[in-house]
């Protein structure tokens, strides 16, 4: 192999390496997309590509949903509204010979962005089912605000002839060309979208929907950042809707109507939220479902409704999930924590045996930490687990004579003591996690290794006093 | 804007409220009972409409076929509910969204498979076909007035049942803790199971009814669905009271509002202006009113007890 070839391939490497999982999902999945253009005259020609692009303009609305759903919390039942907004923004500066991209982006990006302030404002000050309930609403409004713009064709929508120019040139008239707009427009979401669920801001987004009293707690006002989510992704949608208007060279009052918002929801979770890929792979496999299956018979959807509740009741996580068990189970090894520590101390014995006896020192005082920490915190685990038995155990034996109010009371006292239970694991659950996250920053993959091990036998415990639970409460 | 039209939009108002109210009174017990976002609600009521069509094919009696749309719609709603909701309980709520949103694309296409995409139609019951005259040139159907007497029954009913039976109390019990009711032996799945069927026959019963004054068509569940979310949710959500009083208040304002916010907004605006504002206003009018609700009172305009 030449030397030059090989650093090249070095460098990708250890790009690839650099990334993380996600990254490295959506860099194949992008890398894929973009090579459709070569793959079209095999496949039909224009029309694949004119396919591919909306599922990277859906991808591109989806990602922005997640950051509200994955990454905010806030189930937004009406974002299909910022595609509308979007996608008109686009055709009403084109109809009136303002087509171009210098005037007509911003512009629909900047409505898309006072749309987004002005409700959420008040919907974000809702919670859960209130916060579905009122975006959901303002999402209907902008629906029956498009039906009533009657210079702008009202119900019947609004066609405009060409796309929007593009430094005063035709070209995105050109399907490969607005092709590699869209998946542009979607990889850099995706880029955005991940750093900022990253920074701090992200961070802090997440935590509120952990808990946002502890949040607030530690000095972070929730309100600023959930509007300030709600307004980008919004904005982004915005984008995805320019898009959509001129991919079709049309818009309709039909793009804000909420069953959109329904598909956006269905592409985000079919992917699986709480990844970043998830959103992209979701809209690429929802347009391919919807291709195929329509292709198949017009009653598309009586097959699309079923394969949804399947996803849902068996394919947790959607496909993102599945991917990730999949991974999970090609890399499972399940050794016990005992064997797991001997195991990792022999390898770091063996490691070593080339290298300075420095090292070897180094290895085995990091294989004698790793058994100081796993007795450390067994017995505790253990001790856990059984009070939990002994309780239930109890219990049973109690259930026999009990009368109807000594089982209320003795429910009350069971709950109370799951509960402090479930505080202490939780305790020590926050703490190991704690210590693989720094092992993790620290690049010490056998302290990941045990500290991972010692996370699952902890949500086992947890498991195990449910379960236990759970057979009281059959009896 | 004379008074008769006043009066008559009123009234139309009020039954577009009581229907309201028999679809949104199912959703919002089977959400404050079992905390289940249920999108497939607004579908149980077209199946109902579409049930009553076929049973009026296969009776010939109107009155016979709305009978027999109870028992049939309770049974679709108890064969979804083992078939699908009940694993759904204890999910997500996104999840919840997700699987009855499947069920809604797969049952509005079922029904296009099943009778056609075009609209059904089925006759008003021949001793309620008439019209009362209620003043000085102003009739109104017998039909209508049946409805507004038949939901207001539904809901005399329904009053009663959760206020004073044993089986109402379970149902009060479960809305505030679940797991509790559940711990003192009572079998919380067959009562989840009960009262998603109830809900589901209510919307059933909805549909029957509007069947001889709508013309059934798949997607008429849709509309509808909508409509009964902005209801509970301006009502509070687990709350029968506040479905009540917030259906009324939602039919009433979305009807007058499509006769009226044309002419209102002509004494303000050029009739131009009027004529493409009024439309999107009247539309909008319901939403409005649930922003403003929610922006004043998150918790809708009665909480039900035990909930934030």
């Amino acid at each position: 192999m030449p030397p030059r070839l090989r650093a090249v391939l070095d460098a990708v490497a250890r790009g690839l390496c650099a990334l993380t999982f996600d990254q490295r999902m959506a860099a194949g999945l992008f890398a894929a997309i973009a090579l459709l253009p070569l793959l079209a005259p095999l496949l039909g020609g224009g029309y694949v590509l004119h396919i591919g692009g909306r599922a990277m303009i859906l991808a591109l609305a989806a990602i922005s949903l997640e950051l509200l759903i994955g990454v905010g919390g806030m189930v937004s039942f009406g974002h299909a509204a910022f595609l509308g907004i979007g996608a008109y923004g686009a055709g009403i500066a084109a109809s009136h010979g303002l087509g171009t991209l210098a005037v007509a982006l911003p512009a629909a990006l900047a409505a898309s962005a006072v749309f987004a302030l002005l409700t959420g404002a008040i919907a974000v000050r809702t919670r859960g089912v209130y916060f579905i309930m009122i975006t959901l609403a303002f999402g209907q409004m902008g629906f029956f605000v498009a039906t009533s713009l009657a210079p702008y064709g009202g119900d019947d929508g609004l066609g405009w002839p060409g796309r929007t120019l593009m430094l005063g040139t035709h070209a995105l008239k050109n399907e490969t060309v607005f092709f590699y707009a869209t998946v542009g427009a979607a990889a850099a979401a995706y880029v955005l979208t991940s750093r900022l669920a990253a920074s701090r801001f992200g961070r802090v987004l997440r935590g509120l929907t952990g808990s946002e009293t502890r949040l607030q707690a530690i000095g972070f006002a929730p309100y600023p950042f959930r509007l300030a989510a709600y307004v980008i992704a919004g904005t982004m949608c915005g984008a995805a809707g320019f898009l959509l208007g001129n991919h079709a060279e049309f818009v309709s009052p039909a793009y804000m109507h909420w069953q959109r918002s329904g598909e956006l929801i269905v592409i985000v979770l079919l992917g699986g939220t709480g990844t970043m890929y998830g959103p992209v792979l979701g809209a690429v496999v929802y347009v391919l479902l919807e291709e195929v299956l329509s292709g198949f018979t017009e009653h598309w959807k009586a097959i699309l409704g079923p394969i949804l509740v399947l996803v849902v009741l068996f394919a947790k996580g959607g496909m993102a999930g599945g991917i990730e068990q999949a991974v999970a189970a090609w890399r499972r090894r399940r050794p016990g924590p005992r064997e797991l520590v001997e195991a990792l101390a022999t390898l770091a014995r063996r490691r070593a045996a080339g290298r300075s006896a420095a090292a070897v020192a180094r290895w085995e005082q990091a294989g004698e930490a790793a058994r100081r920490q796993r007795d450390l915190v067994w017995p505790i685990v253990k001790r856990a687990l059984g009070r939990a038995r002994v309780r239930v155990a109890a219990w049973r034996g109690d259930l026999g004579v009990m009368t109807e109010e000594g089982l209320a009371r003795l429910f009350q006292q069971r709950r109370s003591l799951t509960l402090a239970l479930g505080r202490q694991l939780d305790g020590l659950l926050s703490l190991l996690k704690g210590t693989v996250a720094e092992a993790q920053a620290r690049w010490h993959p056998w302290k990941m290794a045990f500290g991972r091990r010692l996370v699952s036998l902890v949500l086992l415990a947890e498991r195990n006093i449910a379960d236990a639970a759970q057979r009281w409460k059959r009896r | 804007m004379s008074t008769t039209l006043l009066i008559v939009q009123v009234l139309n108002g009020l039954q577009l409220g009581i229907l309201l109210f028999l679809v949104a009174a199912g959703l919002t017990l089977v959400f404050g009972v079992m905390d289940f976002i249920n999108l497939a609600h607004g579908v149980q009521y077209m199946l109902g409409a579409y049930l009553a069509v076929m049973l009026y094919g296969a009776t010939g009696s109107v009155l016979a076929s709305m009978a027999l749309t109870l028992p049939a719609s309770l049974l679709c709603g108890l064969v979804l509910e083992a078939l699908v909701f009940r694993h759904l309980y204890q999910r997500h709520h996104l999840e919840q969204v997700l699987a009855t949103f499947g069920v809604i694309l797969f049952l509005n296409q079922g029904v296009k498979i099943v009778w056609g995409a075009a609209p059904l139609n089925m006759p008003v019951p021949a001793i309620l076909s008439g019209s009362i005259p209620l003043m000085e040139g102003l009739r109104y159907p017998v039909y209508r007035f049946a409805i507004m007497a038949a939901g207001l029954g539904v809901a005399a009913a329904l009053y009663l049942g959760i206020t004073s039976t044993r089986a109402g109390m379970l149902v009060r019990a479960g809305a505030t803790d679940a797991p509790m009711v559940s711990a003192l032996g009572v079998d919380i799945k067959l009562l989840f199971t009960i009262v998603f069927g109830c809900g589901a026959m209510l919307a059933g019963f909805a549909g029957a009814m509007v069947a001889p004054i709508l013309s059934v068509e798949p997607g008429m569940g849709d509309q509808i669905l909508i409509l009964a979310f902005v209801v509970i949710v301006i009502g509070g959500i687990g709350s029968i009271r506040g479905a009540f009083v917030a259906a009324l208040l939602v039919g009433v304002i979305d009807t007058l509002g499509r006769s009226f916010a044309t002419d209102l907004l002509r004494l303000f605006l050029s009739p131009s202006t009027a004529r493409t504002i009024g439309p999107a206003l009247a539309s909008m009018s319901i939403y409005l009113l649930m922003a403003g609700v929610l922006a004043v009172r998150p918790a809708g305009l009665f909480p039900a007890r035990g909930r934030a």
